[in-house]
């Protein structure tokens, strides 16, 4: 009977070998009153020179296969080994106490271990204590005489079964002939996780009870893609897994040569697929994925992790180094979009009972001018290091628009009075209050831009909260009723020669894109991750077809007909 | 005995990287060296306590040897020091 353990997916892939155990022997011992303190200190200064000589063994093994980075977590051991306040705490507490080498390794190096543990406000030093543990193992085991695995000698192909792994563990494992891994405990961002991913080996963390469960020399799948693993399959999941396998290594190659290719249909139209971000600190899994540009930079990140307005200095350097990080690419900021949920600690807002239509966003920023000012200045400023867009959140009339315009200009034209350099921007709004998207063909004669944010846009259209878990049926994005408005404001963009885009989740969505491209769509944002495979699945689908889908899907009449249209015609698209 | 003052600039702090070293640099001399930061001293050549002090960026230590090579040995924690990035 095959068995089944769910855990979390730490590195992606599919593993097929045998069961290696790498289970630590038992370290238990017991305290005794010692009488010869001189050979009891010899045994522990034997036990600290051979646990030495192993790591200098392991710590040049993790040079070869981890790099020269990697290996200095053993030179850090190695020093700790020959702490002379260490090793003099050890040999004192052997000759005061009478004590054996055992008891006194464990006592000193609990002393030293609680010290690091209690660094709460250092999670790197906390971590220490991880190192002087598995320093504290080595040791141990020479004292008791017993063998630690050693998995530097595995000479075959293996998946490694154990309750966690420690960094000296890792660095003995060979790439060569350890398939995968799965382990007890730990989550993505532990340690074994992202060695995992480092080395590229298929791994499942935490799953509970790998080491009750496997024994020595079954057969294991590792499903690094689903956090699941087969102990002793059948042939025929062992086929299956294969396959998987196979499938993965596919598409894992498609994604490479995507990532550095042109966004293109089947019959070669261009469409531009850029990213979402939060923070600057996500610049770089955009660039990764192979974005085309930001259709989305939440400028909120400035004002909610800060315990003050941020000053316009602070604004334009995070600005400045999102656009020339970029490198020509067009940046979109949204201004402050704040309200709603996000509530500011130095900004109080006034208590509403409908904040989700309150006082949020643009509204704040017409309102309290001095505020936006400052943000427009700073992003103005920084217009000159790339190609910045400007884009207002929560647009309802033309009137609002046109207000902040005229603040933008003002202090545009103030900054080049003051002869700052500029560069060109372009300004634009978010579509996500139905009003505007049925007047969009009117702000297509003033915007340079439209930009869809399709999560407010289908929540206002329903009147449904789709966090609130009674009416999330309502959050319908292929509901004629929504694609309808989506399309009405794409050919009033396109009527005036604007550019039109989407930087909600939907454009993201692997069912609404042969819709969203069948529309003509310009540019498509969405979380980095989803980038490669939209490029993918848009370079099989035919535009012209696309949009005869689109056709029907406007003529249909709820959410799950269009959404079984697009599954029907997905391959006729093709 | 030999003593000099650093400043500590790297962003990080003394932290593993830049502790084993010192503490390598350290150890190869007969002094005694000690660290003081604040109002606490460690012994160089003990890792745990360089780690203990929890040594941050922007702040003043003092660095004291004391024996038959002290010179050398201030000299060479002093090379490592900026070797390092640790100061400037």
């Amino acid at each position: 009977m095959t068995k089944v353990l769910k855990g979390i997916a730490a590195s992606d892939g599919v593993a097929i070998a045998k069961a290696y155990r790498l289970v630590d022997p038992d370290l238990s011992f017991s305290k005794r009153t010692i009488t010869d303190v001189d050979g009891e200190v010899s045994k522990m200064q034997s036990a600290m020179d051979a646990s030495k000589a192993e790591l200098e063994i392991i710590k040049n093994k993790a040079k070869e296969t981890l790099g020269e980075e990697e290996a200095e977590v053993f030179e850090a051991h190695i020093t700790i080994l020959s702490d002379p306040e260490m090793i003099g705490a050890i040999n004192k507490e052997i000759s005061d106490q009478k004590v054996n080498a055992e008891q006194a390794l464990f006592d000193v190096t609990d002393q030293y271990i609680s010290m690091f543990e209690a660094m709460t406000d250092n999670a790197y030093m906390q971590e220490r204590a991880g190192d002087v543990r598995d320093v504290r193992k080595r040791v141990m085991s020479h004292l008791l005489g017993v063998e630690l695995p050693n998995p530097a000698l595995i000479n075959r192909p293996v998946v490694i079964v154990s309750h966690d792994l420690t960094p000296s563990d890792t660095a003995q494992l060979d790439r060569k002939f350890v398939k995968g891994f799965i382990t007890d405990i730990g989550g993505r961002t532990s340690h074994s996780a992202i060695m995992s991913r480092t080395l590229e080996i298929p791994a499942v963390v935490g799953s509970g009870e790998a080491t009750t469960t496997i024994n020595e020399d079954d057969t294991v799948i590792i499903d690094g893609l689903d956090g699941v693993a087969l102990v002793s399959p059948t042939d025929a999941e062992i086929a299956e897994y294969d396959q998987k396998e196979q499938d993965y290594l596919k598409q894992k190659d498609e994604w490479e040569r995507l990532k550095t290719a042109e966004t293109l249909s089947k019959d070669g139209v261009h469409h531009t697929l850029a990213a979402n971000i939060g923070t600057p600190r996500d610049l770089q899994a955009v660039l990764d994925n192979g974005a085309e540009g930001i259709g989305l930079f939440r400028s909120e990140f400035l004002y909610m992790n800060s315990a003050e307005l941020p000053t316009e200095d602070e604004q334009f350097e995070a600005y400045k180094s999102a656009v020339a990080k970029m490198d020509n690419k067009p940046v979109v900021v949204r201004t402050m979009d704040i309200g709603g949920d996000k509530k500011l600690p130095y900004l109080p807002l006034p208590d509403e009972m409908n904040p989700f239509m309150g006082y949020r966003a643009i509204r704040i920023s017409l309102d309290r001018d001095d505020i936006f000012r400052t943000q427009l200045r700073a992003l103005i400023r920084a217009s000159s290091y790339g190609q910045l867009w400007i884009m207002f959140p929560m647009i309802a009339t033309l009137d609002e628009f046109r207000a902040a315009k005229a603040i933008y200009d003002d202090e545009r034209q103030k900054l080049i009075d003051a002869g700052t350099k500029v560069g060109e921007v372009k300004l634009g709004i978010m579509i996500e209050i139905p009003a505007a998207a049925v007047l969009a063909d009117q702000f297509a004669k003033e915007v340079d831009f439209m930009s869809i944010g399709t999560n407010d846009l289908i929540g206002y259209s329903m009147a449904a909260d789709r966090t609130n878990e009674r009416v999330s049926y309502l959050y319908q994005p292929y509901n004629p009723s929504v694609l309808r408005l989506i399309k009405h404001v794409i050919d009033s963009a396109h009527k005036e020669g604007k550019f039109a885009a989407m930087c909600g989740e939907m454009a993201g969505d692997q069912i609404a894109v042969p819709l969203l491209l069948g529309m003509g769509l310009d540019e498509f944002s969405m979380s980095a991750t989803s980038i490669l495979k939209t490029r993918s699945l848009m370079s099989r689908l035919d535009s012209q077809k696309a949009a005869k889908l689109v056709e029907r899907a406007l003529d249909a009449q709820t959410n799950d007909e269009v959404k079984q249209l697009v599954l029907d015609a997905m391959d006729s698209l093709k | 005995m030999e003593k000099r003052d650093f400043h500590v600039t790297a962003e990080t702090g003394i932290h593993a990287r830049p502790a084993t070293l010192l503490v390598q640099s350290a150890s190869k001399f007969n002094s005694e060296v000690t660290l003081q930061y604040g109002d606490k001293s460690v012994n160089l050549k003990s890792i745990m306590g360089v780690m203990s002090l929890g040594v941050g960026q922007n702040t003043d230590i003092t660095i004291t040897a004391e024996g038959d090579d002290e010179k050398e040995a201030i000299e060479a924690i002093a090379q490592t020091m900026t070797k390092e990035g640790l100061s400037e």
